[in-house]
Order: C-alpha cells, then structure tokens, then sequence
C-alpha cells in the first residue's frame, strides 16, 4: 500500500498512527515500571506488532468481540481501553480494569466487547469460536476477532476451535500475529508450515496471508474477513506476519536471536512506515511531534494514576470467586 | 408421586428448564440424533430442534469452550460430555476458563454453564472409562460439584444447576440411569450445599454420595437387623459442602465412616474427614474411617473390578469394628 492521496486517507492514517504511538508509549511506560519493580509477574510487550492490533480492531464495529491473548494491552489499547485503568492493572491496584484480579494477561472490558486477554496458549481459541457461536444464535449480527500467536496454532483449541467455526459457519475472524518465535522457539523448528494460514485450507475455510507493517493494509484484508463472517460465508484463518522487538516477555533476553535480525526487522517498524507516509503526504513533523507530546502526557498520567491508586483491600480477597446469583 | 428413571429425571429437569429460557442449549457428542449416549436427552431434539440440541463432534476441549465462550455472552449452556472421563481433554478450559473467568473479570464474566455427564465405576469398562472425579473438580475454586444419586434429586439440583451463575460439574453415574425413584409432581428445586439423611440412625454415621450410596443404604439395613443404627447422609452437593448438615449428624452419633467411590488418595472424603476432626473432634468415640475406591486403575475382570470398589460386605465388616 502506498501513501495515503487523499486528505480522507491521510487523516485516516493519523488516526491509525495515533492508536500505534499510543501502544508504543504506553508499552515503554510499562517496560520501565517493570524494571522499577511496580509491575509483577510476566509483561508481554507488543512493541514491533502495533500495525497488526491496530490494524485489525479498526476493521471492526462497536457491536464486534475481541479475544486476545497473552499479550493484549496492544489489543486493549486498540479498543480504546482506558489508558489510566491499564496501568493501574498493571500495578495491581484497585482502580485497574478488573480491580487487580487480573494483571498483564487478563484484561476485560465487557462495555467495549473486549472479551479478555487469556494466559493459556491458544485455548482462548475455542472460546472464540464460542463467542461467535452466541452470535449465530441470536442473529446479533456481531463478528468475532481472535488473535493468538503462530505457537498457538499448534495446539488442539486452535484445531478444534477451527473446525467448529467451520462446520457451524460461525462468525469468526481468527488472526495469527506471526512473530517468529514462541518464547524462545523459532518457528520452523515447530510448525509444520511455513503459513499458518495454509492450515485453513484442511478445514475448507477461507485464509489470508499478509505482511503486518502497514496498518491501513491490514484494516482492509481483515475487513474483507469480517464482512464475509457477518454474510454468514463462515470462519476466516488469518496469518498477519510481524514481529517483536522485545523479548517474548519483560523476562527474556532475546539471546536467541541475533541483532542482525532484529535490526532488520526493526527497518519494517510500522511506526516509521506510517510516520514516513504521513510526512511525505504533506503532514509536518512538528504536528507529529505534538501528537507524540499530547501522547506522552496521556501515558505519563496513566502512571502517575496507577501510582497513586490504591490497592485493592484485603477484603475483596474472596470477592468474585462464585458471581451471585440474583 | 411419579416413579421416573434416573435418565428420565434429568431429561424432565432440563426440558422443563429450556421451555422458560431461550438462553439455554444442550450441546454434546449424540446429544441429537442419537438422543444421547445414555438416551438422557431423548426427545429433546424433536422438540427443541437443531438450534438447541446441539451433536457436536468428538472435541471435548472445542466445545467445553465453545460453552464457555457463549456463556461469557449470557447464553446458558448445557455441555455434556458423554462420560466424564472425555472431561480431562477439556480439563483446561473448565479449570482454566470456566472456573477462573468470573475472578479474573472481576465480576464483568459470569460464566453460568453446566457441565455434566456420566461419571463413576461400572459395567466392566477398564482403567480410561471408570472412574470419579469428583475429588478433582471440587478441589478448583470457581466450580460447584454435584453428584446425586436420587431421581428426584437429580432432578431438583440440576434444575438448581441450570439456574445457578457459576459452572457447574454435575456428575451422574451412569449405573444409575435406569434406577427408579418417586420424583414429586410439579416444579421444585434442591438448594446446592445442603445434604440429606438418607437413612435416620443413632450410632454411626455413614457419609457418602452418588452410586456408593448403593452398597451403603442396603449395608445400613442388614446392620439395623443385628440392631446397628446406621444414620446415611448423602452429600449430594459435594461443593458447597454441607458443613452443618455433617456435624450435626456426627454430633449425633459420635462415629463417622465415609464412603467413596473415587481413589483415597486425596480424595474428596479426606476433606470431610478434615472438617469433622476440626470442628467436632470432642465429639469423636473413635478414628474417622473412609472405604474407597483401591488405589489402582479400575481392572478388567469382573472379580478384581468388584474386589477393588466398596462393597457392603466391606461396609458391613467396618462397621461392626467401629461398634465394637
């Protein structure tokens, strides 16, 4: 995809390129707080992978469902999740997107249909295709976006999820950020294909294979997904290759990969292919410089919330075990 | 008083329960066309129809998620597995979806869904077709148990299951399926967490539930003839557990024998056994027993099957040491 022509197009950019810095900052907020030690547990960072999360959810409507893995504040921040209640979560703080319950993996939003990020390795798969079957069912009209990474698609959820969106022609878009590695291990030393998308073809469902640098162009292609699944034409496998630049998690050092290729990859930043674009159709940097200014703020204060939140009190230790029944 | 089935108890339960609620489904292996494995869904598909009565194909982890999945959006799933040994390939999103999604929401994903399907020994079928879980699934915060072992309170819990928030694990046992039972007319519910006396007696309380309650009740009626009164109280509700209703009768009798149909190791009956010594150990005439399940995979031959699973001559014979 080219450069944006029109004014249309290119305020449409901004727009992408605003949602991608913000997960960019926001991300390098948390790395820090992370090595300040306020953020626990594992920290997965999407940092490299903004175009695809960015990409796909601007495809989407308000009525639509995200499922998210692992690695969600991009997808999160996509949605349009709260930037101040993220980070709170992160801290583990009261005031987060579910009270500290959840921390880096979990997020939920049920007003925004963000429908959690999951910590299991592609078993969020199924639910999925369970989300979309709720749809079927009630003729909602509402589509279903998943997105798991290519170490996801070799486990049974991601096969037998599949294979009931097919049969049952379900509503589901499923995405594989392709980022080469799961955890430590490349991908051709663990799938059997070079195109996880080619796996669509053995359960005769429709499948796509694109390079995730260019937003816009990821938008387009998985629109084309999500109106075929709100046709009733079923499920689509998507494979969107990108990668990250960090570690698979805060905890990881990345030694098994050289700097070579990450440099390689980082020229592919989708960040400056959508910054470049926006220069050479006539934005002035110092416009993009404030957005990044406005930006920083944005996440500066989303810090400074979560720091000065509140845990949440013991007494809710219990609280949400079973819901009530009412 | 109708005298149903065992089978017919669940069916009038879940029938009667979709017929108020559009939300619910029944999804599962045979489910449909085949009127289920256990025909415990037979006639629902003529009635309900393919959008409701639901064949799935062999994917237990699929379409336990596929459940829950639907759950997380307010339908109201039914998923039973055709027996609850195929429930440990979806083991991880009971556990790690079903049970954990409404904590880790905070609150913003109730997942109210029902697991069930046969479970428990029987019928010669060997080592990866008998065996209880129980014990396993009530060991997850998140998840309620059930395991009834009467008609009509298979039929008042799994009414109470299908209404209830929460994922529910409600294993029935399929040697039970053609056991016969009065079952009151009209609608009513059994309250999950509350067990119930079985049998009244005043020396000796047997605890136990589901299928065990078949070598139990007839043991306690030969002990009664040599003038042991045997008090039997049926969990029923394994999580929530009954903590009263198991005091209040070992109060009464100061003896506790409980009897189990999964293995002894970590089993249910060593919590129970847990709770009584903690809360009513002055109450104590003599050391909590436990009959199980031997701790071996289920065997083959019809002997070694028998030999390793409670029996009433094993009750009979443990009983009369305790009263001695």
């Amino acid at each position: 995809m080219s450069q944006p022509k029109t004014k249309k197009e290119t305020e449409d950019l901004l727009e992408l390129y605003r949602q991608m810095l913000l997960i960019r900052r926001f991300e390098e907020a948390s790395a820090k707080a992370y090595s300040m030690g306020k953020i626990g547990g594992f920290c997965h960072l999407y940092i490299g992978q903004e175009a695809v999360g960015v990409g796909a959810i601007s495809a989407l409507e308000q009525k639509d469902y995200i499922v998210s893995t692992y690695r969600d504040h991009g997808h999160a921040l996509a949605r349009g999740l709260e930037p101040k209640s993220l980070m709170a979560e992160l801290y583990g703080k009261k005031t987060g997107i579910v009270s500290g319950n959840g921390g880096s993996m979990h997020f939920f939003d049920k007003k925004k249909n963000f429908m959690g990020g999951h910590g299991i390795v592609g078993g969020h798969i199924s639910l999925a295709a369970g989300i979309a079957y709720a749809s079927k069912y009630r003729e909602d009209g509402a589509v279903t976006l998943c997105f798991f990474g290519e170490g996801a698609a070799n486990i049974g959820s991601f096969h037998e999820g599949m294979n009931l969106a097919a049969i049952w022609k379900l509503p589901l878009v499923m995405i594989c950020e392709n980022n080469h590695y799961a955890m430590g291990t490349p991908e051709y030393r663990a799938l059997s294909v070079k195109d996880v998308s080619v796996r669509a073809t053995a359960y005769d469902i429709a499948r796509d294979h694109i390079e995730g640098d260019e937003v816009r162009k990821v938008r387009d292609h998985v629109k084309v997904a999500v109106e075929r699944a709100r046709r009733g034409e079923g499920p689509t496998l998507m494979e969107i290759s990108t990668y990250r630049f960090r570690g698979h998690s805060m905890s990881d050092p990345a030694k098994y990969r050289t700097k070579e290729e990450l440099d390689k990859y980082k020229q592919g930043d989708p960040l400056i292919k959508a910054e470049k674009d926006l220069l050479s159709a006539g934005w002035a940097q110092e416009e993009l410089t404030k957005m990044d200014e406005t930006i920083l703020k944005t996440v500066e204060e989303s810090v400074d919330f979560a720091e000065k939140s509140e845990e949440p009190p013991l007494g809710w230790l219990y609280k949400h075990v079973y819901a009530e029944n009412v | 008083m109708a005298v149903l089935t065992y089978r017919e108890a669940l069916n009038r339960a879940m029938t009667e329960e979709m017929e108020k609620d559009p939300n619910i489904f029944l999804m599962g292996e045979e489910v449909g066309h085949y009127e289920g494995a256990y025909k415990v869904s037979q006639g629902m598909l003529a009635k309900f129809g393919e959008k409701r009565v639901i064949d799935t194909p062999i994917s237990e982890n699929g379409f336990a998620g596929v459940g829950i999945g639907a759950a997380m959006v307010g339908l109201r799933p039914i998923i039973e597995f055709m027996t609850w040994n195929f429930s440990l390939v979806a083991i991880d999103q009971i556990i790690n979806s079903a049970a954990k999604m409404n904590y880790m929401s905070a609150g913003q994903f109730p997942i109210p869904i029902v697991f069930r399907g046969a479970g428990g020994a029987g019928g010669r079928l060997a080592a990866q077709h008998s065996q209880s879980f129980e014990s396993w699934y009530a060991h997850i915060p998140g998840l309620k148990v059930l395991a009834p072992y009467t008609p009509a309170d298979a039929y008042g819990l799994l009414k109470t299951s299908i209404r209830d928030n929460n994922p529910t694990i409600f294993i029935e046992s399929e040697v039970l399926y053609g056991s016969k039972g009065e079952v009151p007319e009209g609608e009513f519910l059994i309250p999950m967490g509350k067990s119930d006396i079985k049998r009244e007696g005043t020396q000796l309380t047997i605890i136990s539930w589901s299928r065990a309650l078949m070598y139990v009740l007839p043991a306690a009626e030969k002990l009664a003839k040599e003038g042991i009164s045997v008090e039997v109280l049926d969990l029923r509700s394994i999580r929530p557990l009954d903590e009263e209703g198991i005091l209040a009768s070992v109060r009464k009798t100061n003896k506790v024998l409980i009897v189990e149909e999964g293995w002894n190791v970590a089993g249910f009956g060593a919590q129970v056994a847990y709770l009584i010594q903690k809360e009513a150990f002055d109450y104590l005439d003599s050391p909590i027993e436990r009959i199980t399940q031997e701790d071996v995979p289920m065997p083959y031959a019809a002997n070694l099957e028998k030999s390793s699973l409670p029996s009433e001559e094993k009750i009979i014979k443990k009983v009369r040491e305790m009263i001695q």
